[in-house]
């Protein structure tokens, strides 16, 4: 009944929806009716070039490394900023969401100037052979930058309401810490860090602004397809773009419709254990 | 901190839990000093390399002050826009059951996993010179693509979930008992909302809009795809430090950027004030996106 007491149901969806449809949803019709029209072998030409499969290659592969290394990261950080009390703790706390405060070409020149090879650790980290800046690994060192928060937060709130009574448990069962962890705290996280890992994930993969500058774009070696679309854009080339644009799309919705299943798939598994 | 986290914390570790807790500590603390705060402090420490004047100076050029006009501009305009559709979204999902909710809801976060560049490329699909407004645009004289429109309208696409995803979890949890009171009390509809349901959602607005301003301002990636970079007219502040760097003009880039980075260090110093403060009235802590996902 709490439909006919309240007022504004249909104004307020109205207009979310007109909203949604004019910002959202006809751009993006725009988008799919503009790919379209390269047709099925303009695709696969587009696809089998190597300069545009090793740009997909790079902002995906690299993607997923970085969310591999924001999970374990993460959940280092998370773990350290719930559970121990050290002086500075509420200040790392708050610097956590900088990378996500921080406009990203900000944060692109800023790790540019650290990393390149004349740079603050650049200059240190390359006569020895670590090349960052101008390689995949500053891609990656890039995308680990943006998605950074995200498996923090979402640890954060589940650490802090976990049980410790089947820890005590454990431990009182003879476990050892680190038995504790990997095999009672553990399972119990997969489904947090599954969603940190995907957000993380879905950022890192269209990340363009702090990536471009460390990148160097080198074609087949250090471009991302981000950067691609801008350069098809560049040459007038606009159904290229919006056909990379549209398997960026699709690919990056499988990848997390697949994160989705393993999520649903680890928290039941994760029940059953208990 | 409940009950039995202080049980552990009195318990006695013996060394080697205590060693192992100090390396941690040290393993994340220098973690986070190498890959947070040194970035942060090499935007000032590069700004104010030659010094304070050339720093002034880096700023008070024209197309500096052009810059800061023009992201000032399109704040003002898209930040308010997705302030009123924030509302009316999170007010028709929290409030109402109706078909389709669920797909709402993900519609809204859509922004957030699209790639920035992809969103400037739509508008540029729409509006541009082959786009399917662009020759009735162009017949008529009006330019969005390359101009400023187009930046407010990338940038109210990027920042579109921002308030919504902050009022909508919130709004959930308070249950609307209070609004449905106000009604049977004789409240009009819009006396209801701002004497009940806005002193209610203020906190977790200030924070949502926060949070929008933020990205708003700092957007780069979509406002670059339709801005054209035409010096002192369609350079936000983002794209005048690319265009500095890549001209290397490295501290008039790095004094642009040490705007910027103030805009992020007083964001986060707000927003943690809000949480510390209202943390009850604003629901979640995470960085958009994250909240409402479940965990």
């Amino acid at each position: 009944m709490r439909r006919r007491i309240l007022p504004g149901f249909g104004l307020s969806l109205g207009y979310a929806l007109t909203y949604l449809g004019l910002i959202v949803l006809l751009p993006l019709a725009a988008l799919a009716w503009k790919a379209s029209g390269i047709g099925l072998h303009g695709l696969i030409r587009l696809l089998s070039s190597p300069r545009t499969f090793a740009a997909l290659k790079l902002s995906f592969v690299g993607a997923t490394f970085a969310a591999v290394i924001n999970a374990a990261l993460g959940l280092l950080v998370a773990w350290v900023l719930v559970r121990y009390r050290f002086p500075g703790r509420r200040i790392f706390d708050a610097l956590i969401d900088l990378p996500f405060a921080l406009p990203t070409a900000v944060a692109g020149i800023a790790l540019t100037t650290i990393y390149a090879p004349n740079g603050w650790l650049g200059q240190w980290l390359v006569p020895h052979g670590i090349q960052i800046a101008y390689a995949p690994p500053g891609v990656i060192l890039a995308m680990v930058f943006v998605g950074f928060p995200f498996v923090v937060r979402t640890l954060q709130p589940v650490l802090e309401s976990l049980d410790h009574d089947v820890e005590e448990a454990a431990e009182s069962l003879g476990a050892t810490h680190l038995q504790t962890f990997f095999r009672v705290i553990l399972p119990m996280l997969v489904p947090t860090l599954l969603t940190g890992f995907a957000l993380a994930l879905a950022r890192a993969v269209g990340e363009y602004g702090s990536v471009i500058f460390i990148a160097g774009n080198i074609p087949m070696r250090s471009e991302i397809a981000p950067l691609l679309i801008v350069e098809k854009l560049e040459e007038f080339d606009y159904a290229g773009a919006a056909a990379l644009g549209m398997v960026m799309l699709i690919a990056s919705f499988v990848l997390l419709i697949v994160i989705s299943l393993l999520q649903r798939w680890s928290r039941r598994w994760a029940e059953q254990t208990r | 901190m409940t009950a039995s986290a202080t049980m552990l914390q009195k318990r006695r570790p013996h060394w080697p839990r205590k060693v192992g807790r100090a390396l941690l500590i040290l393993i994340a603390a220098a973690f986070l000093a190498v890959f947070l705060v040194l970035p942060l402090s090499v935007v000032f420490v590069e700004a104010f390399r030659q010094g304070i004047h050339l720093y002034l100076a880096a700023i008070k050029q024209p197309e500096a002050l052009s810059a800061i006009r023009l992201t000032l501009l399109v704040a003002v305009i898209s930040v308010p826009l997705n302030i009123v559709f924030g509302v009316a979204a999170a007010w028709a999902v929290a409030r109402f059951e109706f078909r389709g909710k669920a797909l709402l809801g993900a519609f809204i976060d859509l922004p957030f996993s699209i790639s920035p560049v992809i969103s400037g490329l739509t508008y540029v699909l729409l509006f541009g010179a082959q786009g399917w407004f662009g020759p009735w645009l162009d017949a008529h004289g009006v330019k969005i693509i390359f101009a400023v429109p187009g930046l407010v309208l990338a940038t109210i696409f990027i920042t579109l979930p921002f308030v919504a995803r902050e009022l909508i979890p919130l709004m959930q949890a308070q249950g609307s008992d209070e609004e449905e009171a106000a009604r049977v009390l004789g409240a009009g509809g819009w006396q209801m909302f701002f004497r009940v349901t806005l002193p209610n959602i203020r906190w977790a607005l200030l924070y949502g809009v926060l949070l929008c301003n933020a990205r708003a301002m700092g957007e780069f990636g979509a406002v670059s795809v339709v801005s054209g970079h035409i010096r002192g007219l369609t350079t936000t502040m983002p794209l005048e430090v690319e265009m500095r760097y890549n001209e290397y003009d490295y501290v008039g880039a790095f004094a642009i950027a040490s705007l910027l980075a103030l805009l992020a260090l007083l964001t986060l110093a707000i927003k943690t004030l809000l949480e510390w403060r209202y943390g009850d009235e604003i629901a979640t802590r995470s960085p958009a996106g994250t909240s409402s996902r479940g965990h």
